[in-house]
């Protein structure tokens, strides 16, 4: 059986999984957004500590994502959980990173004059700074998203849901029929899966950009 | 001498009073402002002008508590601006610096819009004193309410800034080198149509720069810092031409001290000739209104022996010289009118 019988046969299971495989990205990359907009705010005045926690968080970066995924067993068990928590590990780096950066970056001048104006921190905030800094953090949110589709993956090793799925079973019987073609669709739509929300970030960053900015 | 050496002779007359305010920021190893005095009066226009890391962004920066003082007290019509909440103190003064600040994202009417919004006005009215003020400014309201600070030169950006400060018409402005970064022509036209400006809306100004020809040309009176933010001298443009405090205040404001006094004369300054000596030959006009400078060139161009001021009063080249030097009662100068 060619590649293209084998997706027309197994098309559902294959659609299945690649919307579980989009759900957990998601589901991290909102949780690391959270949490890396949270820590560069919380960090605003203590330069020393935000720069420990950028190392910390670009450490944990480093580490196998097979080890990770493994460490984490004993911890919270197999399934969804370690999948998660181990995605959004990887995922808070880079957007905690292109927050702090894109804050930075915004003119200082205008800054001042909002403040001399007589707006308050979060106003500032909130109208300013935030808007400003948008496309660089949306970036980073971006970056993020499509490391954490190809690391979701190895989510399978710890019973995760997602193509990772597709790969290792395809894998681990390798020489079987269909073996390499299982295999083989898991990583064609991890591709798409990536190709697909690139895109997306592509129409969301045009959307959502304070036309000042691009005129 | 003139009354506006002596200390203003009531409190009302005073906007903004610094009472041994100074400023010492946090590790630093001496005063960034020394304890400093400074009565400014209610539409006076005050420069504070000297070399950098002379204190005089930070003295204008404590008058709105974008920097604390470390003491002294600082009084705003009467009252103590420690004591009021910041956000709503810096809503009562205006406020522009060099790099103008445009908020990028907002259009030039929610630019100008921010503070009237933030006190609360309803957008009607929000929307004709935007417009009012970009025609106060020079500007177009239809062509330019809509445009993004990007779209805009750096001589209109600032004319923006000016009207964004204005838009809740506080009674005082604060300018910190407000066109130090804008081309020397721009800059001229800019400086012109701001002294334009204040004859009309008569702000208490507080106006920083590093350049004193630029001091000279605007203020009514100009405080000039010396390093170590020791205030030099605080008067009129003529007196400190005249008569420099000392020799910081001689090289700071250069050379041919007596030539440049001339462009800040006008021919309303000079006291009455005795009258015309003959009537021989040719004359030029002038009005009351303009430099000794200017009206100098003329006649040196012209050929001219005298000048008949529109008025009546009518000078030679001598007599308009010696009245320019000697009359002691120049030094009124502008401030005084």
């Amino acid at each position: 059986m060619n590649f293209f019988a084998y997706v027309a046969q197994h098309w559902e299971r294959i659609a299945f999984l690649l919307f579980q495989h989009v759900q957990v990205v998601l589901i991290a990359v909102l949780i690391a957004t959270a949490l890396a907009l949270a820590l560069t705010a919380a960090t605003e005045r203590t330069p020393r500590l935000r720069g420990g926690l950028l190392s910390l968080t670009g450490t944990l970066l480093t580490i196998p994502s097979f080890a990770l995924f493994g460490l984490l067993i004993p911890l919270f068990g197999l399934g969804v959980t370690p999948t998660i928590l181990a995605l959004t590990v990887y995922a808070v780096f880079p957007i905690f990173r292109n927050a702090v950066t894109g804050l930075d970056s915004v003119d200082p001048g205008v800054v001042d004059a909002a403040r001399g104006m007589g707006m308050g921190a979060t106003a500032r905030m909130l109208r300013v700074r935030l808007p400003l800094a948008w496309p660089v953090i949306l970036n980073g949110i971006r970056v993020a998203t499509i490391m954490v589709v190809a690391t979701a993956a190895i989510g399978a090793a710890v019973n995760g849901p997602g193509l990772g799925e597709l790969i290792f079973r395809g894998l681990a019987r390798m020489g079987g029929a269909n073996a390499l073609n299982e295999a083989l669709s898991g990583v064609v739509a991890i591709v798409i899966v990536a190709a697909v929300l690139d895109l997306m970030f592509i129409v969301i960053r045009t959307l959502t950009t304070p036309r000042g900015l691009h005129v | 001498m003139s009354d506006l050496h002596a200390p203003a002779r009531d409190d009302a007359d005073v906007m903004i009073r610094l009472e041994g305010v100074s400023k010492r920021f946090p590790h630093a190893g001496a005063d960034a402002v020394r304890p400093l005095d400074m009565s400014i009066r209610r539409g006076e226009f005050v420069v504070l002008v000297g070399p950098s890391g002379c204190g005089k962004t930070t003295t204008l920066r404590m008058i709105n508590r974008l920097i604390e003082p470390s003491g002294g007290r600082i009084l705003i019509d009467g009252k103590d601006a420690a004591a009021a909440d910041p956000d709503q103190l810096r809503r009562g003064i205006g406020y522009v610096i060099q790099q103008v600040g445009l908020i990028p994202h907002m259009t030039i009417a929610q630019n100008i819009g921010l503070v009237p919004g933030m006190l609360g006005w309803d957008r009607t009215r929000i929307a004709a004193r935007v417009d009012e003020l970009l025609h106060l400014v020079g500007l177009d309201p239809e062509e330019y309410r809509r445009r993004y600070p990007k779209q805009l030169s750096g001589g209109q950006q600032q004319r923006v800034g000016v009207a964004r400060a204005l838009a809740a018409d506080p009674p005082v402005m604060l300018m910190d080198e407000p066109f130090g970064a804008i081309d020397p022509i721009t800059r001229d036209r800019l400086q012109e149509e701001l002294l334009q400006l204040q004859q009309r809306i008569r702000k208490t100004i507080v106006f920083v720069t590093h350049d004193i020809d630029e001091a000279l040309r605007l203020g009514d009176r100009i405080a000039i810092f010396a390093e170590g933010s020791r205030l030099a001298q605080f008067d009129t443009p003529l007196e400190i031409l005249a008569n420099p405090a000392d020799d910081f205040v001689r090289s700071f404001i250069g050379e041919r001290a007596a030539i440049r006094r001339l462009s800040l004369l006008r021919m309303s300054d000079l006291p009455a000739a005795p009258g015309p000596e003959s009537a021989a030959g040719s004359v030029v006009p002038a009005a009351p209104e303009e430099t000794v400078a200017a009206v100098l060139d003329r006649m040196l161009a012209a050929g001219a022996e005298r000048v008949e001021v529109a008025g009546g009063t009518s000078f030679s080249v001598q007599q308009m010289l010696f009245a320019a030097t000697h009359g002691r009662q120049l030094h009124d100068g502008r401030g005084a009118q």
